[in-house]
């Protein structure tokens, strides 16, 4: 963010005005950067941001709303087999961590402005996201459905199967 | 926090941009340090609402039926509870407007009714908040006389039942004593006490009950606040509802408050719910507890009380118990259950719930085609004006058909719809505004139906249009029967041909009203509905025809040839 000033030692020197209040302007300047850098350093640990960068779906009902989720999922018969992140993040290792800054950016954002739809909607590409996470593990079952050409029409599997990840949900 | 005080004094005119650019980076450190601590303080406030917290600043007690103290401690049910005077689905809406006249819509009921007090005044249903008011002031009570039964479902009721328990057995019932205990053998002894009291004799108790407010004399909604007047007697003919504003005796006696008036009266209020000191849901209402209990004893499966099943694998050393043996899911719908269902509620017999052979509209029939009332005579609602016949007269059995239905099965409760989750912040907060689930499809539906709302709108349309199309059908059918058998007594038909006509005339009206006083148009069960439709069409064309038949020349005997099978094509003729 921003530049750590380059004198921050406030020198003893002869009172020259403009160096010295500059000087003690960078000092001051500095404190501030402290006081935010510090502060921004004890709201990331308050709100467990390291969790969100984890596997651990506990990290994902830190947000309230998605207690409901978890909750959910805690009952669907993949919950052996898939964390939230194993569903609603793509496995290409760049692809993953862009949808995970994106969602986490605008979940905070939602939920911290409390303008959100409810039910909470998937969004259009949420959903492709998760289409691709279903063929990750079943491509091999279902790649008669498939469409013959890469982008070509294809059934979403959650259209039927929508409890599978969330037990409950038609 | 940090601040810049930019300072200008230009002393070195070369120079001056210096100064306003360190003023605008301490600025935007000043922002940022600002927003992460508005970031801060939102997580905070989330993880606060998070606790659900609430502050009990006022203690409730079991006497605490007026609803006001418990709305300091637990302000969003509250808020929105007070809704329910909110009335979207009359076009009459209104504090004081009375909703509109069935009787004026669908004339048929008149007939149906004939002879019974609802033919003189029966209206659509509205908010909870009214259900005192509009018994208050119905014609049915007001020129017909009723028992005090009734209002085990449209007053907070249950500490008055405590206090005529007491009383009975000779203990100390001061107020005091009321709010500290629930004490069940008072609540049931009362219960039947206040069942066998004329409806305004009951009202009147209620009034002498402490309602946890001592000295405030305004209750939230309308009624309860004034003694009843005696209801009239019976008049040689009753008033037609006009569907005027009635002037009812609640309003007519207003000011008459005798020196006993201790509390006011309150229609369902927090306490019939909850527990007052753990806000635990509980079932208070006497009639369900025996009629739970009685249902378990049956064999009806049902599979939508898991609890209940339970309990009839187990040793069955006690009565099945909803406070003890119901997962909090169940209760959810039990405590509507309460309420909402078919009961008998007359003078002859204390209040109950007919569910000894199931909850089946079958199965309930049986049970009341096999009770005798305590004098011995056979089990009947009233005497049909136009026919004479014994018949049951079906209540709002809500209970019984959702319990037939794909949602009862599926486990979702009464209040999973009509009160969904709402959220405030980080807390959940299931609305107490209780209303058709159409108003909010949105949380009621949407939380576990991923379709559009047109879409679920247009399912809900379909099922409820195709039942109500029945329904009129029915009637149609209802309506000849009633015809048929009057044209037959009228030739001359003898009273024991006409007894087995009266049979299927009581089958068939039953069957009608069962589906037609049901508040859902047939939604929370829309197959059995139906099926209950057809089979009173059946039986009222079945009594229609006998009671033709009556009236028929006898037929000689058919000569006509029954023409064998040919093949497909006819034989050729050479």
């Amino acid at each position: 963010m921003n530049e750590e000033p380059a004198e921050p030692e406030p020198q003893v020197a002869p009172p020259t005005a403009g160096r010295g209040i500059k000087g003690r302007f960078f000092a001051f300047l500095a404190v501030g950067v402290g006081v935010l850098a510090g502060l921004g350093l004890f709201t990331f640990g308050y709100g467990q941001g390291a969790s969100y960068l984890s596997n651990d779906p506990k990290g994902c009902v830190n947000c309230h709303v998605m207690q409901g989720h978890f909750d959910s999922w805690e009952q669907s018969s993949h919950r052996h087999v898939a964390v939230c992140n194993d569903c609603h993040l793509p496995h290409h290792p760049i692809g993953k961590w862009v949808t995970k800054a994106d969602n986490g950016f605008f979940h905070s954002l939602a939920f911290t402005l409390e303008n959100f739809h409810e039910p909470i909607q998937i969004k259009p590409r949420n959903r492709r996201v998760t289409q691709e996470a279903c063929l990750h593990c079943h491509a091999d079952l279902v790649h008669n459905l498939l469409p013959a050409e890469s982008g070509g029409d294809m059934l979403n599997c959650i259209h039927c199967h929508s409890d599978v990840g969330h037990a409950f949900k038609d | 926090m940090s601040s810049a005080a930019a300072k200008t004094p230009a002393t070195k005119p070369k120079r001056s941009r210096g100064p306003l650019l360190l003023a605008l980076l301490a600025a935007v450190v000043a922002l940022a340090t600002v927003g992460v601590a508005a970031l801060l303080i939102s997580i905070f406030e989330h993880k606060q609402e998070g606790r659900t917290p609430f502050v009990r600043l006022v203690d409730v007690k079991e006497t605490s039926t007026d609803p006001v103290p418990w709305g300091i401690n637990w302000p969003s049910q509250f808020d929105s509870y007070r809704r329910t005077v909110d009335d979207e689905e009359t076009e009459r809406g209104g504090s004081s407007a009375m909703p509109a006249s069935k009787l004026d819509e669908h004339p048929w009921l008149k007939r149906l009714y004939a002879g019974y007090a609802f033919s003189i005044d029966y209206r659509e249903a509205r908010g909870h908040a009214y259900m005192l008011y509009d018994q208050e002031v119905t014609d049915r009570v007001t020129q017909r006389p009723q028992s005090g039964a009734c209002l085990h479902c449209h007053a907070s009721i249950i500490p008055t039942y405590r206090r005529l328990g007491l009383e009975a057995e000779g203990k100390e019932a001061d107020a005091e004593t009321l709010a500290n205990d629930f004490n069940w053998p008072a609540v049931m002894e009362g219960f039947k006490l206040a069942s066998a009291m004329e409806y305004s004799a009951a009202h009147n108790e209620l009034l002498k009950t402490p309602d946890g407010t001592p000295g405030e004399k305004n209750p939230l909604f309308p009624g309860g606040n004034t003694p009843n007047t005696p209801a009239n007697p019976p008049a040689s003919e009753g008033k037609p509802s006009d569907g005027e504003d009635d002037v009812g005796t609640g309003e007519e006696a207003a000011g008459k408050v005798d020196e006993h008036h201790l509390g006011d009266a309150h229609p369902v209020a927090c306490i019939d719910c909850h527990d007052p000191k753990t806000m635990e849901l509980r079932i208070t209402r006497p009639g369900f507890i025996n009629g739970i209990a009685a249902l378990a004893e049956s064999d009806d499966p049902v599979p939508h009380m898991p609890s209940v099943e339970r309990w009839r694998k187990g040793n069955r050393q006690r009565p099945y118990d909803p406070n003890v043996d119901a997962s909090r899911q169940e209760k959810r719908s039990f405590v509507c259950g309460q309420c909402h269902v078919e009961y008998y509620c007359g003078p002859k017999e204390t209040l109950f719930f007919p569910w000894q052979n199931g909850l089946k509209i079958e199965q309930i029939e049986k049970t009341y085609d096999g009770h005798k009332f305590p004098d011995g005579e056979p089990f009947y609602d009233f005497v049909h004006g136009e026919t004479g016949a014994h018949v049951y007269k079906a209540q709002h059995p809500e209970f019984e058909m959702w319990s037939q239905g794909i949602h009862a099965r599926s486990g979702v409760s009464c209040a999973d719809c009509h009160m969904p989750y709402q959220r405030e912040g980080a807390m959940k907060v299931s609305s107490h505004w209780v209303r058709s689930p159409l108003l909010n499809t949105n949380n009621a539906c949407q939380t576990c139906h991923n379709v559009p709302e047109e879409e679920l709108r247009d399912k809900v349309a379909t099922i409820q249009g195709r039942t109500t199309a029945q329904i009129e059908r029915a009637a149609v059918a209802l309506t000849d029967m009633l015809d048929a058998i009057r044209d037959a007594e009228a030739a001359g038909a003898t009273e024991e041909e006409l007894g087995l006509i009266f049979e299927l005339q009581k089958k068939a009206a039953w069957r009608l009203d069962f589906v037609s006083s049901e508040n859902s148009k047939g939604f929370h069960a829309d197959q059995e509905a139906m099926r209950i439709l057809g089979e009173s069409i059946d039986y009222s064309r079945q009594a229609e025809a006998a009671a033709l038949r009556l009236r028929a020349p006898k037929a000689p005997e058919s000569t006509r040839e029954v023409v064998p099978v040919e093949g497909v094509t006819p034989a050729r003729k050479n």
